[in-house]
């Protein structure tokens, strides 16, 4: 009896949190398709796409989006490059530093962005690099670095060494090596950790905010930003149209990885290095 | 081949130091050069950089723009008697507090107890909305914030009542909003962690006749210590360096009232171009970070690093 009670209890907590977390999301679906959306979710039986052809415009939604695309997409295959390359010495040679190595990376991903953003952004003005998406680009690859290293060589420890030993017997070097065999053989793990580094990237609005100067080169995060502050309050549908749209490609993508990441998360209790 | 040595260096590497020892070193150093390099430059370079600047006063704009100077310890005696600064401090520790230690943490915890032994319907479904909100861009989810406490928004209508909710009760909103976004991630570490309690221990405890509330408080919570505490650092770190929500959503007003120390960060250096003394707060932010970070290091167990 009260084990039925104990059962009933939970899930009803359960429903409860869940349409509390619901509320908000519910607000920009209901939103983006109502032709007059005032600011409370108060559904009305219409159904239009009006506000979706009002922002699908080149400088309010398709630029900003192809900005996103092209910033978060170099950042990742950046990423997933360089870390490789520096995951394969770690997870294969015996080094002296290896630990320390690793255990600084792990420092670093600790430390505050926010923070940081502030030398860099001293120091991109004092050698003429505000305002330059490649540079910005190389600033969010360093910050993706570390975790990404950490992630690839976990990733490269699960490819057995000995199926590398039949390629060098073949006389290949580490870099056919690691282009022939291990790449191939870690490619769910190279995928996760590159949408890993998109995704992020994604919704990063600070970094693009103060080192970018002007609208044309800002991705969808910091033009929404900007859409919000100034027709938040008018063009509420629009809004909610435009959030749809930003924000389901960061949705499609984790919900692609999901399962593998669901692993990382152990990374509260103990690491594997 | 270079790889070959690298599984029995000490039978295959050539007798005499020099060329071999460089061959050894090129072996690691190669592959990892581009990655040091980035780290150098973007990372470990601001780092170093912030240092030097925030003894400066260096601005970009008037004449200290063009010749900054030293000014030894100017920057920090002028932080902390700044009472704007010390304002954002206390409102950054309740902000972490509030919606991490407590909001998410708590949320985070209960939510994966109560998930434990629910059907795969039950579970996914509230792991789509909870994890749904934490993977929303931060800014679309301050506009969904923004609609829900706005003067004639959601929350209002429910009540029927009219409030600013926003300008009343700046910091509460913030709190809500970042709790609502970060749930996911402690419930996600809880979920792992609580996969990994032995069944047994717990049933065995149920058999002597504990109550729930005793298995959890004894058995349960001392097992799942380590998860707590890391996570309890790493959500820390997360929320205190967290800018775009707070900043969309009430910019740091009215006035100051939920102005967090990022938020005043980004004034200084960004609005009014104080680089130097913009650069005094980040390196006060850097060294809680790493501080946080380090007790991090030490609360996990790494494996084979």
């Amino acid at each position: 009896m009260t084990r039925i009670a104990a059962r009933g209890a939970a899930l009803l907590s359960l429903l409860l949190i869940t349409l509390a977390f619901l509320g908000p999301f519910l607000w920009v679906l209901i939103a983006s398709v109502q032709p007059e959306a005032s600011l409370s979710a108060a559904p009305t039986l219409t159904f239009s796409l009006d506000n979706f052809k009002a922002v699908l415009t080149w400088e309010t939604i398709i630029l900003p989006l192809i900005n996103s695309i092209v910033i978060s997409g170099s950042t990742a295959i950046l990423t997933v490059l360089v870390a490789g390359l520096a995951a394969y010495p770690l997870s294969r040679y015996q080094l002296r530093y290896r630990r320390h190595f690793m255990l600084t990376l792990l420092f670093t991903t600790g430390l505050p962005v926010t923070a940081i953003l502030v030398p860099v952004y001293a120091m991109f003005f004092r050698f003429n690099l505000y305002g330059s998406v490649p540079a910005m680009v190389l600033f969010l690859t360093a910050s993706s670095l570390p975790f990404s290293i950490w992630m690839m060589k976990n990733f490269m420890d699960g490819v057995p060494i000995s199926l590398e030993e039949a390629a060098w017997v073949d006389g290949a070097g580490w870099t056919q090596s690691l282009r022939a065999v291990v790449g191939p053989l870690m490619a769910p793990g190279i995928a996760v950790v590159a949408i890993f580094v998109f995704v992020g990237q994604w919704g990063n609005f600070f970094a693009p905010f103060v080192l970018l100067d002007t609208p044309e080169k800002q991705p969808a995060a910091v033009t929404i930003y900007t859409f919000f502050s100034q027709y938040g309050q008018v063009a509420y549908g629009q809004l909610a149209a435009f959030s749809v749209l930003y924000t389901a490609p960061a949705v499609v993508l984790y919900v692609a990885v999901n399962k593998y990441l669901a692993g990382s998360f152990n990374f509260a209790g103990s690491v594997k290095g | 081949m270079t790889v070959a040595t690298a599984l029995s260096p000490a039978v295959t590497g050539s007798p005499a130091g020099g060329p071999a020892r460089r061959r050894r070193v090129l072996r690691w150093l190669l592959p990892m050069a581009p990655a040091l390099v980035l780290l150098a430059l973007f990372l470990a370079g601001p780092i170093l950089w912030s240092v030097y600047i925030a003894f400066t006063n260096e601005t970009l704009t008037g004449s200290a723009s063009v010749h900054s100077q030293f000014v030894g310890f100017d920057n920090f005696t002028r932080m902390f008697a700044d009472p704007n600064f010390v304002n954002s401090f206390l409102l950054t520790f309740v902000f972490v507090i509030g919606s991490a230690v407590i909001g998410q943490n708590t949320l985070g915890l209960i939510i994966a107890l109560l998930q434990r032994g629910r059907g795969r319907v039950t579970r996914s479904v509230v792991n789509g909305v909870v994890i749904g909100a934490w993977v929303m861009p931060e800014i679309v989810a301050a506009a969904c914030w923004f609609s829900f406490l706005a003067e004639d928004g959601t929350l209002n209508r429910v009540l029927g009542i009219s409030q600013e909710w926003l300008y009343t009760a700046p910091m509460l909103a913030v709190i809500l909003a970042n709790v609502w976004r970060g749930t996911a991630f402690s419930m996600l570490v809880y979920s792992a962690a609580l996969s990994e309690v032995p069944p047994d221990l717990v049933e065995a405890a149920a058999v002597d006749g504990a109550s729930p509330a005793r298995r959890l408080l004894h058995i349960t919570l001392p097992l799942i210590r380590r998860s707590i505490m890391s996570n309890l650092m790493l959500i820390t770190l997360q929320t205190l360096a967290s800018f775009g929500l707070i900043y969309a959503l009430t910019g740091g007003g009215p006035g100051t009232a939920s102005q967090t120390t990022p938020l005043y960060m980004y004034e200084q250096a960004f609005r009014y171009f104080e680089i130097g003394y913009g650069s005094a707060i980040a390196l006060v932010m850097l060294v809680i970070g790493a501080l946080f970070s380090l007790i991090y290091l030490r609360l996990i167990k790494v494996e084979d690093a």
